[in-house]
């Protein structure tokens, strides 16, 4: 007992507190999360229906009449697929070139921080910014201009995404692609893409599901409308906004339901971010380990 | 090798046998300098967001002057009254809030990630983190609206109005739950999975010889952390702790859904505010209407993103140091 009391001192009851309000400050961040999620289920699950993800809405919907938001729901996923597939095409040659020709110099580090700073720009920011370009052009709200900006913020996630992977990709497949004479072109398009594949579904995965997420930007530049848009200069409703919109009205039922609507874009969300976690898992099979 | 990689090679090889070496390599040309117009996307598009909202926003900071613009304490747009100072300081108020509640816990939990924790804590808490990053601004308002708002107005507001409502800025006014701290919880919540996974990749940056080196005279892990660890991480969690604050600042709509929104100087935490996000999501109906009015919103934005720039420039420079440190 003696030898225990003896080394048993001040510094090793430090180590046992720190420990222990460190594990309550996991428990605190994880607890918020199960809370968060157990509140968007109580309260939007009653109130979601069939109708709700199958309607549009009809008349006198916003004051607790008949309808849904499939108008948002499809608008939502117009915007975050066209801003994603803009997107792809713009992030891909970024991260294949700062991989083939910058690498970790100087000018790499440069196109990073540009990146990471662009990422850090805040959506009711670019939502501004797409507000004054379609002053100085005269354009107005629609699908066209959400997908552009929605394009723009996902951008910088995106590419440095897809930039992080591409980044540890064994050097020795390249230089057996290089030894057989390919182009630096050749072996980013060939060997880069495809062994980086699961890599670059995340990196997409992650933006669409912040796109389809965000709100602050498309109520600039995209509109709000009971129709499905029928063209890409129409005007769409977007499932944020119809959360946002439908909780500030003062009628119970109409907020209930943006409960429900609610719901549904954590589902959405949850879905593919879960979905991109399993897709990169069997992706992998196919890659060269 | 796996066959897929093989037929790849074999491909490559009958077009090489095609196609001649100029061709392929005109081709690498061409490809290198289209990929090297799109790699200047990101710096031009930094350029056009400031310059754009610098044009629109110009009528107003030529007509009031910029001081006068930031440090104007009335907002009237309908009698040409466009004072900024109420909206700045609500978004210093709320971002104050929110990375004060949200640093202590994220620091420990990301060295308990980094230090303590065994592989499969850690490879449960990186979807939890994952989620966490992932839920849309609005359902944290929606959260934030349902849960938060009522928990500061009936526990929070009644416990501070009894125990520190001598202190002025715990005093409870109006009481609403709508205000600086319930926005304050949620931004909390919401930057945190961004400090938390930057803390941690600073933190196994260190290398382990130097906390072997400590625990083997006899230190505790604790020791090792606060006399090892910290002093070499410290300048990378300061700047975590700046890109949490400046994700803080510029989060808008599920702020607006919590925070109050009136246009008067806060002094309490409990007090409602109006930052300069929710001013402008809120009022971009109606600027076409009012002379000026779009000119200020846009300037609002103008001036939001050059601080938010400012942090992220400075915030990122130290990471990427940090990041690709060299140890001997």
């Amino acid at each position: 007992m003696g030898m225990k009391k003896k080394y048993f001192q001040r510094r090793h009851i430090v180590e046992l507190f720190m420990k222990t309000i460190m594990r309550i400050a996991l428990v605190i961040v994880a607890g918020a999360l199960g809370l968060i999620l157990w509140t968007i289920i109580s309260r939007g699950l009653p109130a979601l229906s069939w109708d709700m993800v199958s309607q549009v809405p009809k008349g006198g919907y916003y004051m607790g009449k008949e309808g849904g938001i499939l108008n948002a729901i499809i608008g939502s996923a117009y915007l975050a697929s066209g801003g994603t597939l803009l997107a792809i095409l713009i992030s891909l040659p970024i991260a294949l070139y700062l991989k083939a020709y910058l690498g970790d110099s100087k000018w790499g580090g440069y196109v990073r921080l540009s990146l990471d700073v662009l990422w850090g720009i805040p959506s009711v920011v670019y939502g501004a910014f797409g507000f004054a370009l379609m002053i100085i052009l005269g354009l107005r709200a629609s699908l066209l201009a959400g997908i552009i900006i929605l394009a723009l913020i996902e951008l910088p996630i995106m590419t440095r995404a897809m930039d992080e992977v591409i980044r540890r990709m064994p050097a020795e497949l390249e230089h057996a692609a290089f030894a057989l004479g390919s182009t630096k072109f050749e072996v980013a398009l060939r060997v880069v893409t495809r062994q980086m594949l699961p890599g670059i579904v995340t990196a997409v995965l992650l933006a669409f599901g912040r796109g389809i997420g965000d709100a602050a930007s498309v109520l600039f530049t995209a509109g709000y409308t009971d129709r499905i848009p029928t063209s890409l200069m129409r005007p769409t409703a977007s499932l944020p906004l119809a959360v946002f919109f439908q909780l500030g009205s003062p009628y119970p039922e109409v907020q209930q339901r943006g409960y429900a609507a609610a719901l549904i874009l954590t589902i959405i969300v949850l879905a593919v971010s879960l979905g991109s976690r399993w897709l990169s898992a069997r992706l992998n099979k196919y890659t060269v380990k | 090798m796996s066959r897929f990689i093989t037929q790849d090679i074999t491909r490559t090889e009958d077009q090489a046998t095609r196609s001649s070496a100029a061709l392929r390599t005109r081709q690498d040309q061409a490809a290198k300098r289209t990929f090297f117009i799109i790699t200047l996307l990101p710096v031009f598009l930094i350029v056009t967001i400031t310059v754009a909202l610098l044009v629109r926003a110009w009528p107003i900071i030529s007509a009031y002057g910029l001081s006068d613009l930031l440090l104007g304490e009335v907002w009237r747009p309908n009698n040409g009254q466009f004072g900024f100072w109420p909206f700045i300081l609500g978004t210093v108020w709320v971002t104050t809030v929110g990375v004060v509640l949200s640093v202590p816990a994220c620091l420990l939990v990301s060295i308990y990630l980094a230090e303590y924790a065994h592989a499969r804590t850690r490879s449960l808490a990186k979807p939890i983190l994952d989620l966490l990053a992932a839920i849309p601004p609005v359902v944290y308002g929606v959260w934030g609206l349902l849960a938060i708002v009522p928990f500061v107005d009936n526990v929070l507001a009644p416990l501070s109005d009894r125990w520190l409502g001598s202190v002025s800025i715990f005093s409870v006014t109006q009481p609403t739950g709508f205000g600086i701290l319930s926005a304050g919880i949620v931004l909390a919540v919401m930057i945190s999975p961004l400090i938390i996974s930057v803390i941690y990749e600073i933190f196994s940056t260190v290398p382990h010889d130097l906390r072997h080196a400590s625990l083997a005279v006899g230190a505790t892990q604790w020791q090792t952390i606060r006399n090892i660890v910290l002093p070499q991480v410290a300048p990378g969690i300061l700047a975590a702790v700046v890109l949490g604050a400046s994700r803080a600042l510029g989060e808008t709509i599920a702020v607006l859904m919590v925070v109050g929104n009136v246009p008067n100087v806060p002094t309490s935490v409990f007090d409602s505010a109006y930052p300069l996000p929710a001013l402008i999501a809120n009022n971009y109906g109606e600027m076409m209407s009012i002379p000026l009015y779009d000119a200020a919103l846009l300037g609002a934005a103008l001036v939001l993103l050059v601080v938010i720039l400012i942090f992220n420039i400075l915030s990122t420079l130290v990471l990427q140091r940090m990041l690709r440190r060299k140890w001997a």
